[in-house]
């Protein structure tokens, strides 16, 4: 363990490994939205960090830029939308009673996961080795061309339906002065109109 | 480095994010926890693909098709659940109970 912790690396994988966890601890307890969300991008910057220590470079700089970048921004986007309490709530989560129940789930989780790793792997060492973007972008487009396409698909169906889904709908807008000269039913703004219309046609003739 | 330590900090990870989705009432949060679990994923994608040389790096370029869906779900969760909100003036998952009896 002494051996282990004095590789310069390990210090600093140590020092990422406590900023990150306790930053996606707040940000999942965190009774402040915004404070969540700023929480959650201490947390992917770790991880970016962690990826560098890794040598892999390309992934690093993307989550920098998808995640803390687009990904972050929409979140705050919807917050703001949404009109999710700013400031302090107790109402963000739920009772005590469930958040025992969700402690001893996720507890649980991380145990079985722990062992399964330390039994599975145990102290097997790797020396991290920078990977180049060149062979990272040859790899994409000779042996994951398809994957890659059909990931651009997806992009492109989720760009569309969320804009089906979050705009209003401009058909039934449009619709609406359509009953108009048939009189029925007009909300007394519609009736002025009408009637001004009315008048003006019979101005005209 | 030695594998175990990149896989524990994932597992780490990923249970808090269980922890946050369980509980947690807002939509938009719920969605932030399933980001910290993406996000744990990626770190074991990535350490696996160090751990094994890989010489078509197969971990990081599905790391990266991870991002690119993570980046998907948001935009559709989200538009979701400004739907939500703005048929139901509330973004709070308890209060969706209609396919309750």
């Amino acid at each position: 363990m002494s051996d282990w912790i004095s590789h310069p690396e390990n210090i600093v994988f140590v020092i990422l490994a406590v900023v990150m966890v306790g930053a996606g601890f707040r940000s999942v307890t965190s009774r402040n939205v915004v404070h969540a969300v700023l929480f959650l991008v201490v947390a992917l910057a770790g991880s970016a960090a962690l990826f560098l220590l890794l040598g892999a470079e390309f992934v690093a700089w993307t989550v920098v830029l998808v995640y803390i970048g687009a990904v972050i921004v929409l979140f705050l986007f919807g917050i703001m939308i949404t009109r999710a309490p700013l400031g302090m709530e107790t109402q963000l989560s739920h009772s005590n009673q469930t958040k025992i129940g969700a402690a001893i789930v996720a507890g649980a989780l991380f145990a079985l996961i722990s062992v399964a790793a330390l039994q599975g792997f145990g102290d097997t060492e790797f020396v991290a080795s920078p990977t180049r973007t060149d062979d990272l972008g040859l790899s994409i487009f000779q042996r994951f061309v398809i994957p890659f396409e059909v990931v651009s698909v997806v992009l492109l169906a989720a760009l569309i339906g969320g804009i089906v889904l979050a705009r209003r709908d401009p058909e039934s807008t449009e619709e609406l002065p359509a009953p108009q000269p048939t009189g029925v039913a007009t909300t007394p703004s519609t009736n002025i109109a009408a009637t001004a219309g009315r008048s003006a046609e019979g101005g005209d003739t | 480095m030695i594998l175990s330590q990149f896989v524990i900090l994932g597992a780490a990870l990923f249970s808090i994010g269980v922890y946050g989705v369980l509980t947690r009432r807002n939509a938009v949060l719920v969605l932030l926890s399933v980001e910290l679990m993406l996000a744990a994923v990626n770190i074991n994608f990535v350490a696996f693909d160090v751990y094994f040389q890989d010489a078509i790096a197969g971990g990081q370029i599905f790391s990266l098709f991870i991002i690119a869906v993570a980046a998907a779900e948001v935009g559709i969760g989200l538009a979701i659940v400004l739907l939500i909100f703005r048929n139901r003036q509330s973004a709070n998952v308890d209060e969706l109970d209609l396919m309750k009896l």
